[in-house]
């Protein structure tokens, strides 16, 4: 996994609630038996006029040029800011995939759906909370100022927006570190494999029908 | 000392290690597997030369992706992603020694029915499944929930989780229900109330005298939805009602094991003095038969409602959410529920595919006639081994006899990741989970019900109180 430590991006603003994984990715592209290449199909049913289908060219088909990411203004963005309980709905990794492949880097949002939250993390991609009221006035920001940036400071855990003090934000110390060092969690749990075996040894004893082959 | 949770001895049987930074090592006892999420698992611990931890951990099958009608190979799969997903979840479980129930095994099914089925899925167990509606287990008093593509690899390679301890809520439903009233009314009603986020950071435990009133089915149609209400895991105490559901089946203990299994099962409850960080109280009384009329779970009303008015909504957000729902339903504000019509109907997922739920619908066809405005009735079993016993009861006589379609086990058209799907536009009365835009297929309107209300809103062509079916 990539590491994260600071990133200076400029924002997108995505004016809803309850964005569902369906919305970031729809059902068609999860057929797909590969982790990349989800990217022009983030949000594909606001995106675009037509319906989309795995493996077409996108870059030929009819754009809805009122959606936030057509617009001009936003091209180039790897920060999206968006209301509560993001990423809501299905388990999909395939929805922090497609975000990741489209060039974002954070998300900033007063709440995310749990699972959700959880895939980013294993991806590189930032989750951040920050209150509906931090949340209102950075869109206030983007909308008031055309090209508005904003640096993410995992470090010091702080978003730093072009204007106004910086917001500090809370995430798990766990998941910082692997961030910050870019770990493979699953080498990282492997290095307690003994205290694993021995919890699987009193588990088999107490239950062994837990363990039975099939 | 407080009393514990139902979770939190569930989540004490399984740490294997609490770390400093506040993350701990869970075990996983049980891993579903199928065709739309594991691809990348596996292909992970190919590159980087790992086995599975403990293959006998793991069961496999396919739903999302097949077709409800007959066909006999993968090669009979007409889309072509779609049958390199089956065909790679078949190369992937036999390279890796994992139990797959395949192609033409009368157990294949969708992973939610097909596990509890088995046995596969028993009380005092980690559940975990690369599909969010796997809170669906927690009926059987397991701590289950869905995880990402990430997880299912971390799982197979170390048959752990790192996890945080959630919260605890219980949800508790005091009283009977009415007539006309299921499962499925009692957890769009719940979701009504606490709403989409009410359970975001929650384990949300089901209580309460209705809720042991249900068979293992609705409590399964009950949990499944938990993430609906945003909770990850839902999760309901044992009882008589689990233990006579598990016995018998063919991954159950036996013998000595199951008298050793059952004491220990029997301890899964909540201690009557354990705490909970939230507690919601709800009438059985209050519930009637409830129809969704939004893009979001908690855009739910009562069957004899009017449809909400944005106006009176007081948070902006929400508001702005109404207002958009309403320009994508193609509905107004203020109209009665009962004034919607359906395009068609769809009867089947993994909340409302069991035997149960067959026969409820069934029930409301015998004797009626589709809608001539309905343009389809699909009924999918949840399962091969449901498609049978529905079979043995005549019920798939009653639904064809209606003008109904009877399918194949499968996913269908709760997610169209198959040839099943609405049109722009088309209303579908449906037992599924989700409402979200384009869920059911591209610009396609789905309202949330019950399956007695699904079968009667195909015989009226609209939504009607199936309180009062017989004068519709």
């Amino acid at each position: 996994m990539e590491k994260f430590v600071r990133h200076d991006g400029l924002v997108a603003p995505l004016d809803r609630a309850n964005v569902d994984t369906d919305q970031i990715i729809p059902k068609q592209f999860l057929k797909s038996i590969k982790r990349t290449g989800f990217g022009p199909n983030l949000f594909d049913e606001w995106r675009y006029l037509d319906e989309g289908f795995p493996g077409q060219d996108n870059s030929s088909r009819p754009l809805n040029k009122d959606f936030v990411l057509n617009l001009p203004a936003y091209q180039g963005a790897s920060v999206l800011i968006t209301r509560r309980n993001f990423g809501c709905g299905s388990s999909r990794e395939h929805a922090p995939w497609a975000l990741m492949d489209f060039g974002f880097k954070a998300i900033i949002a007063p709440s995310f759906a749990d699972i959700f939250y959880n895939n980013c993390f294993k991806n590189g991609l930032l989750p951040i909370v920050l209150s509906e009221d931090n949340v209102e006035a950075l869109f206030q920001a983007v909308h008031g100022k055309e090209g508005y940036r904003i640096t993410i400071d995992l470090e010091g855990q702080q978003v730093i927006p072009e204007t106004g003090a910086p917001l500090p934000f809370e995430i798990d110390e766990f998941r910082k570190h692997c961030l910050l060092n870019g770990l493979d969690e699953i080498g990282l749990t492997l290095n307690e494999a003994e205290a694993i075996r021995a919890y699987e040894k009193g588990r088999m004893e107490r239950e062994p029908w837990v363990f039975a082959d099939h | 000392m407080a009393g514990k949770t139902l979770y939190d001895k569930l989540w004490e049987a399984h740490l294997v290690t609490q770390r400093e930074d506040g993350s701990a090592l869970i075990y996983i006892d049980r891993q579903i597997i199928h065709e739309v999420t594991s691809p990348q698992a596996f292909e992970g611990l190919r590159l980087a030369g790992r086995q599975p931890w403990r293959t006998s951990a793991s069961v496999a099958t396919i739903d999302h992706n097949v077709p409800t009608t007959p066909f006999k190979s993968a090669a009979d799969i007409a889309d072509d992603t779609s049958r390199i997903q089956v065909q790679t979840l078949q190369d992937n479980t036999r390279e890796f020694g994992i139990t797959e129930f395949g192609i033409g095994d009368v157990r294949q099914g969708i992973v939610h029915v097909m596990a509890p089925e088995q046995g596969a899925v028993v009380p005092g167990m980690t559940v975990v499944c690369g599909d969010s509606h796997t809170s669906t287990n927690g009926a059987l008093a397991c701590l289950a929930h869905g995880i990402g593509t990430s997880e299912v690899e971390h799982v197979l390679a170390t048959q752990t989780l790192v996890a945080k301890k959630m919260n605890n809520m219980r949800v508790s439903v005091e009283g009977e229900l009415g007539p006309g009233v299921t499962a499925k009314d009692v957890v769009l009603h719940i979701i009504g109330v606490i709403g989409t986020a009410g359970g975001t950071g929650y384990a949300l435990e089901f209580a309460g005298s209705a809720m042991r009133s249900l068979s293992m089915e609705g409590r399964m149609t009950v949990c499944n939805m938990a993430i609906e209400a945003g909770a990850r895991a839902g999760m309901v105490a044992v009882d008589d009602v689990t233990i006579d559901y598990v016995k018998g089946r063919p991954f159950a203990p036996k013998g000595a094991d199951w008298d050793k299994a059952e004491a220990y099962w029997r301890t899964l409850v909540s201690d009557a003095d354990a705490r909970f960080d939230e507690e919601v109280n709800i009438d059985a009384a209050d519930i009637k038969p409830q129809v969704s009329w939004g893009t979001s779970p908690e855009m739910v009303v009562p069957v004899d409602a009017n449809l909400p008015d944005p106006a009176a909504e007081s948070d902006e957000v929400k508001r702005s959410g109404m207002t958009r729902a309403y320009e994508y339903m193609g509905l107004t504000p203020g109209m009665p529920v009962t004034d919607i019509k359906v395009d068609r109907v769809f009867i089947g997922s993994c909340t409302n595919s069991r035997i149960e739920d067959l026969r409820a619908a069934a029930e409301v066809a015998k004797g009626r006639q589709k809608a001539g405005s309905v343009k389809q009735v699909l009924v999918v079993p949840g399962s091969g081994l449901v498609k049978q016993q529905a079979e043995k009861e005549g019920l798939d006589k009653v639904f064809v006899a209606a003008g109904f379609e009877w399918r194949e086990p499968g996913c269908s058209m709760c997610l169209a990741m198959n040839p099943d799907r609405l049109e722009a536009g088309e209303h579908c009365a449906s037992t599924s989970n989700r409402n979200f835009e384009g869920r059911q297929g591209n610009g396609g309107r789905t309202h949330l019900v019950s399956p007695a209300m699904a079968a009667a809103a195909a015989v009226a062509g609209h939504f009607v109180d199936i309180r009062e079916l017989d004068q519709a």
